[in-house]
């Protein structure tokens, strides 16, 4: 359903790390650009939502395959 | 007279380059890595970059690069940072019976937590059997660990086959790489690795400067709680001297690997092959062919292994009885014991390990004055007299 821009690789990697990487990767990018985050973590159920809600980011969807969770968060707000 | 070193494996001196640059981040960049000022910027470049070298010398991508303080805690972060990830899977580890003693304790301390381990014997030079570990692999096994290369009598295990059995059965592998990186030609993914422990030392790089390679998605928890370094899986502020030391070192390995391990092994077999000429009732221990560069081992009957290292040293040669790490502990060698010494024997253990300056005349020096250092012992040893009769 959502197109990517860019895709971050957070599997292995505990929360908050995969949110740190995301606010880093974020930076990076363009307003108005996707990305998708990677992860195995049932933290980042919560943490992504909240930490879009905090940095003024669009939470898009999370999306769950066997032990992975593909995110898309489009960024709107530039720091 | 000028003592010939042959204890590389306890401690190696720095690489003079090493020191180089290391010297800046003990001085004027003493910043955090961590640090979003403009302090942090260089260390946090200068880890970076040492983090590059390194995965290049293995054959790994930088974020795969954990670095810890030691060989000794990459090996404990290895596998109780695997066994508490998995704890669901199962609770079985296979190993060997001659691993070092920094992967040897947690497992014997998990062993007394509930954890089953199955120590796996090795034959007369040292190896393990890569269809006894395949054996040996349940469905609740979590982790195989086997290390590289043994550090007492230089055996180099067939890690290549034992990975291709974990890859098959799904199960992680370790391997204690201490005595190997940056020693030998290390691949995680020739060798099919997910874990490796090693550090700088071996390579003429810093003491209190380690890694761990971690296969990329493979989830760890860490040993030390605390900030984010490291993504997560190692907290505290980062050994940026050590790190940049480290770095170079491996770089500096990378390009001397091949020529160096070509040489020191022509040195070490002719070491080898001439004390066995010289010395009677005396036993080359590990694999003659797949071996260390570096390391020529033995044990020697009616002789005690830490009475030969201060005989030798005496006449300005410095070995080591065993492994430095458990010299203190005077205890005969697991490893001897393991590949079918008796206890008597054992006890006669002595290894040299050659380095960067070892040369030819060095050799020669010690294949002139070990036979005198072996009968100066024996002469006044009650049961040698007797058997000699």
């Amino acid at each position: 359903m959502t197109a990517a821009d860019l895709t971050l690789d957070t599997l292995g990697l505990f929360c908050p790390i995969p949110v740190i990487l995301t606010s880093k990767k974020i930076k990076q990018m363009e307003l108005n650009q996707v990305l998708e985050i990677l992860s195995d973590d049932e933290g980042i159920k919560k943490d992504m939502p909240a930490w879009c809600k905090s940095s003024g980011n669009e939470f898009l969807d999370l999306l769950q395959e066997g032990k992975v969770f593909r995110v898309y968060v489009r960024k709107t707000k530039q720091p | 007279m000028k003592e010939i070193y042959l204890d590389y494996m306890a401690a190696a001196p720095l690489l003079p380059e090493v020191r180089e640059s290391m010297l800046p981040y003990l001085t004027e960049c003493f910043g955090n890595p961590q640090s979003r000022h403009g302090y942090g910027a260089a260390p946090r470049s200068a880890v970076a970059q040492a983090r590059e070298e390194i995965a290049r010398l293995i054959g790994a991508a930088s974020r795969e690069i954990i670095f810890t303080a030691s060989g000794s805690e990459a090996n404990n972060l290895a596998i109780k940072g695997i066994l508490a990830a998995q704890r669901k899977k199962g609770k079985h580890i296979v190993t060997s019976m001659i691993e070092h003693f920094s992967v040897a304790h947690p497992l014997k301390r998990l062993e007394q937590e509930g954890y089953e381990i199955t120590w796996l014997p090795v034959d007369g030079k040292g190896r393990v059997r890569p269809e006894a570990v395949e054996a040996a692999i349940r469905k609740e096994t979590v982790l195989v660990s086997i290390q590289h290369a043994n550090n007492e009598i230089g055996t180099i295990q067939p890690l290549e086959e034992i990975g291709r059995t974990t890859q098959a059965r799904g199960v992680l592998f370790h391997t204690d790489a201490v005595a190997t990186v940056g020693v030998v030609p290390f691949d995680v993914n020739l060798l099919g690795v997910d874990l490796a422990g090693f550090s700088a030392q071996p390579f003429y790089g810093p003491k209190g400067a380690g890694a761990l390679y971690l296969r990329r998605g493979t989830r760890l928890y860490p040993l030390v709680d605390g900030g984010i370094q490291e993504e997560g899986r190692r907290a505290g502020t980062e050994n940026v001297a050590g790190i940049v030391g480290m770095g170079v070192a491996a770089r500096e390995a990378g390009k001397r690997l091949a020529a160096e391990g070509a040489r020191l092994s022509a040195l070490r077999d002719r070491l080898i092959d001439q004390l066995v000429g010289r010395a009677a009732l005396l036993h080359p221990t590990g694999d003659r062919i797949r071996r260390l560069p570096s390391i020529a081992s033995f044990a020697v009957e009616f002789v005690d292994g830490e009475a030969l290292v201060r005989t030798l040293e005496r006449r300005g040669i410095i070995a080591a009885s065993g492994s430095s790490c458990s010299a203190d502990a005077l205890k005969i060698s697991p490893v001897l014991t393991a590949i079918g010494f008796p206890g008597n024997v054992a006890q006669g253990g002595i290894v040299f390990s050659l380095g960067m300056q070892t040369t030819d005349s060095d050799i020669d020096r010690v294949i002139s004055v070990f036979p005198e250092c072996v009968e100066e012992i024996r002469r006044v040893s009650p049961i040698y007299s007797k058997v000699k009769r």
